[in-house]
C-alpha cells in the first residue's frame, strides 16, 4: 500500500492532462515534423547533397543566412539603442514607441510586405530620395536586408528590456564611487550582465530572419542566385512537385534552427546561473 | 481523534526528509513540532493532511488508514504558512468555499452556509471584513482567516503550517495566545509547526521537537526544557553553553582540569557538557569547577551577561544575578548547578 | 536686517538651486552626458519611426489614397468578403484549439514537478523557431497527392489540403505555443498552494481548476488568446503553401492581399492591409491594457 500512496499526488489530473498534451503535442507538432524527416530518408545521402550543393540551393540558403545574419546584427545594435533609450531615459511618446516595437511581432507578415515594398519601391516615400542617391532598395537583396530587420527589431528590445530594467542602480553607484567613468561603467558592469540577453536576442532575431517569408517575398525581388531567400525556394519547388528538393532544403533550415533553440536554452541558462540568488 | 504515525519514511532524491518517523497524537491535544528548517516537520504536517505522499510507513485515524484517502476526503483543515487565501474572493468566500464546494447530497443551503461563515468570522472576531479581499488584510488577519477558512469543515484534526512565522513579533505573541485559547474553545486535534522554541512552549500541550527527519524528543514543555533528552534538544531549547569535555574513568575532565562533576553512568570518551546560562554560578577563584577570567559584561535588567574565558580555552557567555557586580578583568570561579553530559 | 534677508532669499534661491541640479547631475553616477542623450533618444526615435511607423502610416494612406467610397467598396468585393470569413473562422478553429490544449498544457507542467519538463517545454516551442514555410510544407508531405495519407484521403474523398481543414490545421500548428506559453509561467509565480488549500477543503478537480486556478489565470488566458488569435488571423507563410490559392474559397486575407497586391489593385490590397493593420495594433493596445493586470496577477502574492 505504501508503494502504492507514493505515487499519489496531492493536485488531480496529472495522469489525463500529460497525457492529452503529448497526445496533441504528437498529432499536431511531432508527427508532421517526424513525416518531414522521414521524407527526407527517402533520398540517399547522394541525392540529399546533390540538391543541397545545388547553385540555386547554396545561393538561396547563402541570401536568407547570410541576410539574416547580418540583419540580427544591426538589430543587435540599433535594439540596444532603443532598448537604452526606452529604460533610462524620459522623452515624449517613450510608453508609444514602446508599444510600437511590437508592431513586428502583431503586423502580418503579408502586411509588412506590402507596406515595406511601397516604401521603398522606386516611387516610394523612401525609396525615391533613395534612388536619387543611386540607391535602390526594392527588388534587390538589400530589400531583403530591410524585411530582415523589421521582423527582428523586437527580439533584441524585449529579451533586454527586463534584464536592464532589474540591473540594481547600487551597483552602477559602486563602479562609479569605485572610480570609474561613465564609459568603463557601462562597458565593464553593464555590459557583461547584458550579454547573455543581447547574445540571446541576436539568435532569436536571426533564426527568425532566416525562415521569414512573408514580409520579404514582396520586398525581395525573387531572382534565382541573387535576391532568391531558401524559404521561397522551398514554396517554388513544392509547386514544380520537386517534394523531394523541397523537404531537403527544409531539413538544412530545420536542423540550423534546432541548433539555435538549443543554443539560445544553454545561453538561457548561463544568464539564469548569473543571477544571484535573492 | 487521535492520529498515529508509524516508521514514516519520506525521501527528496537522496535528502531523508523523513527518516522513521514514530508519533502518537492524543484526541483535543494541542501538539507543536518543533525543529530547525529542514528538519522534516513540515513534510510530516503534509504528509498528515494528504498533501505529500510518504515513500513507506504508515498514517492512521482513530485506527483507520488514513493513506488510503486523499486529501479531499480527510477532513483535515490545514492552514498554510503562507496563507494560501484565494486572492479573487472575499474573505467571506473564502470562509465559505469547503461549504460550497461538497457534493449536492449534503451540501448546505445558502442561508445556513451564510450563518455558518458568520459564525467562524465571529470566532476569530473578523466579521467586519466579509466584504474585502485577501490583498486588503494584514498579516494577522490574513492568518485568522485562513483558520476561520479551516474550520468551516469542522474538520476533524487541525493543522498549521508555522502559523506566525510570516507575522511580526507583537501580533505573533497576540496570536499564540488567541490561538491557545481558541483550541481551549473548539477543542479539535491539533498539531503545529514552527521553528520557534519560545512559541513552542508557549502554545502546546506537548512539544515534538525533531532534527534531520528524526523525533529527538517528545514531551511536555518543561520536560523538553529541564531534561532533554539528547544534545540536539539541550543545544536547540533554551541558551546553553555547550563545551567538549573526556569521561575518563569515572571522572570528567575538561582538557587537562578534572572537573569535579558526577560522572555515574556515562560511556568513557568524549562527551558534550551542556549547561544552561543561568544554571553556571559564579563564586571566588578555586571555589568551582571551572576558572575564567571576565572579558565583558553587559545588564540585562535583572541579570548581567558576562563573556568569561575559560582556562581550558573555550569563551562562554554566562547569566549571573546582579547581586554581584562583575567586571572586566576579574577572575572568577564557576560551578554548574544543573548539568547534563552527552556522549559524542 | 530680517528685510534683506527676506529680499535676497527669493533672488538667491533659484541660483542656488541650478547650481544644486548641477551637482547633482555631475554626481549622478547612473546617467550619460545631455548631448548622449539626445543623440540615442534621436537614434532610437528615428529607427523605429523609418522601419515601423511609416510602414503602418503607408498602409492607411495607400488604403485611403482614391477615397473612403473606394476603399469601402474594395471592402465589400464578395472575394474581400469570403476572405474576412474564412479567416474567422480559422482563427476561430485554431484559438479555440489552442486554448484547450494550453489550459491542459500549462496544468500538467505547472502544477507538477517530473523529469523532461524543460524538454517538454522546448518541443512546445518548436514551431516559433520553425520556418512557416516548412509548417505548411509538412502538411503537403502528409496530406498532398504524394504524402503518407494522400492515397488514403483521396480514396475516402476527404480534403484536407487547399481546403479548410489544411489551412486550420497549419495555423494551429504555428499558433500551438501561444496560449501555454502565457500561462506556464504565470501559473508556476503562482504556485500550488491555493490549489492545495482548496482540495483540503474538499473541491474536487474540476471544482479547484474552474473556482480557483481559472480566476487567477483569468488575464493569462486572455493574453494567451489575443497573441494566438493575432498570429492565426495573420499567418501568411504556412496557409499560403496548403491553402492552393482557390480564389474565393481558400484565400484568407493575407492571402487575398498578396493577389490583390501582384494585380496592382493597391487599393484593394491595402484595404484588406487596413483591416489586419487596425487588428495588429488593437492587439497591441489590449496587450498593453493586459500586461498592467498581469503585473498584479503576479504582485498580490500573500507574501
Amino acid at each position: 500500500m505504501g508503494a502504492i500512496a507514493a505515487r499519489r499526488r496531492t493536485l488531480p489530473g496529472f495522469g489525463l492532462t500529460m497525457g492529452l498534451t503529448l497526445t496533441w503535442l504528437s498529432v499536431i507538432i511531432l508527427i508532421p515534423l517526424a513525416g518531414l524527416l522521414l521524407k527526407s530518408t527517402e533520398l540517399s545521402l547522394d541525392q540529399f547533397w546533390a540538391i543541397v550543393s545545388s547553385r540555386r540551393t547554396l545561393n538561396a540558403l547563402r541570401v536568407s543566412f547570410g541576410l539574416a545574419f547580418a540583419a540580427a546584427c544591426v538589430n543587435l545594435v540599433m535594439g540596444s539603442i532603443v532598448v537604452w533609450a526606452l529604460v533610462r531615459y524620459r522623452f515624449p511618446g517613450r510608453r508609444i514607441f514602446d508599444a510600437i516595437v511590437d508592431v513586428p511581432f502583431a503586423l502580418p507578415t503579408a502586411v509588412a510586405g506590402v507596406a515595406l515594398t511601397s516604401l521603398f519601391a522606386e516611387k516610394g516615400w523612401l525609396g525615391a530620395p533613395l534612388a536619387a542617391l543611386g540607391i535602390k532598395v526594392a527588388f534587390t537583396p538589400v530589400g531583403i536586408f530591410v524585411a530582415m530587420i523589421f521582423i527582428g527589431i523586437p527580439f533584441v528590445v524585449r529579451t533586454v528590456q527586463p534584464v536592464l530594467q532589474d540591473i540594481d542602480a547600487e551597483i552602477e553607484e559602486a563602479a562609479g564611487s569605485l572610480g570609474a567613468s561613465r564609459w568603463q561603467t557601462i562597458i565593464r558592469v553593464i555590459l557583461p550582465s547584458l550579454a547573455p540577453a543581447l547574445l540571446t536576442g541576436l539568435a532569436l532575431a536571426f533564426a527568425r530572419a532566416v525562415g521569414e517569408y512573408g514580409s520579404v517575398i514582396f520586398i525581395a525581388g525573387n531572382l534565382p542566385n541573387v535576391s532568391e531567400i531558401a524559404p521561397l525556394l522551398i514554396v517554388i519547388r513544392l509547386s514544380e512537385f520537386r517534394y523531394a528538393d523541397a523537404t531537403a532544403i527544409a531539413v538544412v533550415m530545420l536542423v540550423v534552427s534546432f541548433v539555435i533553440i538549443f543554443a539560445v536554452n544553454r545561453l538561457q541558462r548561463w544568464a539564469q546561473d548569473r543571477v544571484p540568488v535573492r | 481523534m487521535t492520529i498515529e504515525v508509524k516508521n514514516l519514511v519520506k525521501k527528496f532524491g537522496s535528502f531523508a526528509a523523513l527518516d522513521g518517523v514514530d508519533l502518537k497524537v492524543n484526541d483535543g491535544e494541542l501538539l507543536a513540532l518543533l525543529g530547525p528548517s529542514g528538519s522534516g516537520k513540515t513534510t510530516l504536517l503534509r504528509i498528515i493532511a494528504g498533501l505529500d505522499w510518504p515513500d513507506s510507513g504508515e498514517v492512521a485515524f482513530n485506527g483507520e488508514d488514513a493513506l488510503a484517502q486523499g486529501a479531499r476526503e480527510r477532513h483535515v483543515g490545514f492552514v498554510f504558512q503562507h496563507y494560501a487565501l484565494f486572492r479573487h474572493m472575499s474573505v467571506f468566500e473564502n470562509v465559505a468555499f469547503g461549504l460550497r464546494v461538497q457534493p449536492r447530497a449534503i451540501r448546505k443551503d445558502e442561508a445556513t452556509i451564510r450563518r455558518r461563515v458568520k459564525e467562524l468570522l465571529d470566532l476569530v472576531q473578523l466579521d467586519w471584513l466579509a466584504d474585502r479581499y485577501p490583498s486588503q488584510l494584514s498579516g494577522g488577519q490574513r492568518q485568522r482567516i485562513a483558520l476561520a477558512r479551516a474550520l468551516a469543515i469542522e474538520p476533524r484534526i487541525l493543522l498549521l503550517d508555522e502559523p506566525f512565522g510570516a507575522l511580526d513579533a507583537k501580533v505573533r505573541k497576540e496570536l499564540r495566545k488567541w490561538l491557545r485559547s481558541l483550541h481551549h474553545e473548539i477543542h479539535v486535534t491539533s498539531i503545529f509547526v514552527t521553528h520557534d522554541q519560545e512559541e513552542a512552549l508557549e502554545v502546546a500541550n506537548r512539544v515534538v521537537v525533531m532534527d534531520k527527519g528524526r523525533i529527538e524528543q517528545i514531551g511536555s514543555p518543561d520536560d523538553v526544557y529541564e531534561t532533554p533528552a539528547t544534545a540536539f534538544v539541550h543545544g536547540f531549547i533554551g541558551e546553553s553553553i555547550e563545551l567538549p569535555v573526556h569521561v575518563v574513568d569515572g571522572a570528567v575532565r575538561f582538557g587537562e582540569r578534572a572537573l569535579n562533576l558526577a560522572a555515574d553512568g556515562l560511556a568513557p570518551g568524549a562527551s558534550k557538557l551542556f549547561v544552561r546560562r543561568h544554571d553556571m554560578l559564579v563564586g571566588p577563584p578555586g571555589s568551582g569547577a571551572f576558572e575564567g577570567a571576565v572579558q565583558h559584561v553587559r545588564n540585562f535588567g535583572p541579570v548581567q551577561r558576562a563573556e568569561v574565558a575559560l582556562s581550558g580555552g573555550e569563551t562562554i557567555e554566562i547569566d549571573a544575578p546582579r547581586d554581584r557586580e562583575l567586571r572586566a578583568g576579574d577572575t572568577i570561579g564557576l560551578r554548574p548547578r544543573r548539568y547534563r553530559i552527552f556522549a559524542g | 536686517m530680517t528685510m534683506q534677508i527676506a529680499d535676497s532669499a527669493p533672488l538667491s534661491a533659484p541660483d542656488a538651486r541650478a547650481r544644486a541640479r548641477a551637482a547633482a547631475a555631475r554626481n549622478n553616477l547612473r546617467t550619460e552626458p545631455k548631448a548622449v542623450r539626445i543623440a540615442i533618444i534621436t537614434l532610437a526615435v528615428l529607427f523605429l519611426s523609418v522601419f515601423v511607423v511609416l510602414p503602418l502610416v503607408l498602409v492607411f494612406a495607400q488604403a485611403f489614397s482614391k477615397g473612403i467610397l473606394a476603399y469601402f467598396a474594395a471592402l465589400a468585393e464578395p472575394e474581400a468578403l469570403a476572405a474576412i470569413k474564412l479567416t474567422l473562422v480559422v482563427a476561430a478553429i485554431s484559438v479555440s484549439l489552442n486554448l484547450v490544449f494550453g489550459l491542459v498544457a500549462a496544468w500538467a507542467i505547472a502544477k507538477f514537478e517530473f523529469t523532461g519538463k524543460t524538454f517538454l517545454i522546448t518541443l512546445i516551442d518548436l514551431p516559433f523557431s520553425v520556418s512557416p514555410v516548412i509548417s505548411g510544407l509538412v502538411f503537403v508531405l502528409l496530406f498532398g497527392a504524394q504524402g503518407y495519407f494522400g492515397g488514403w484521403l483521396r480514396d475516402h474523398d476527404i480534403q484536407i489540403l487547399f481546403a479548410v481543414p489544411g489551412i486550420a490545421l497549419a495555423t494551429t500548428f504555428v499558433t500551438f505555443p501561444f496560449v501555454a506559453r502565457a500561462l506556464i509561467p504565470l501559473m508556476q509565480e503562482q504556485g500550488t498552494q491555493e490549489e492545495e488549500a482548496a482540495i483540503s477543503l474538499g473541491a474536487s478537480g474540476l471544482q479547484t481548476f474552474f473556482r480557483v486556478t481559472l480566476p487567477n489565470i483569468k488575464w493569462g488566458v486572455l493574453y494567451g488568446v489575443l497573441l494566438c488569435n493575432a498570429r492565426a488571423m495573420g499567418e501568411f507563410g504556412a496557409v499560403s503553401v496548403v491553402s492552393g490559392h482557390i480564389r474565393g474559397e481558400t484565400n484568407t486575407m493575407p492571402l487575398l492581399v498578396e493577389i490583390l497586391y501582384n494585380e496592382y489593385q493597391f487599393v484593394a490590397a491595402f484595404a484588406i492591409a487596413s483591416l489586419l493593420a487596425m487588428l495588429a495594433l488593437l492587439t497591441l493596445i489590449a496587450k498593453t491594457i493586459l500586461e498592467r493586470h498581469l503585473d498584479e496577477g503576479y504582485d498580490v502574492n500573500d507574501h
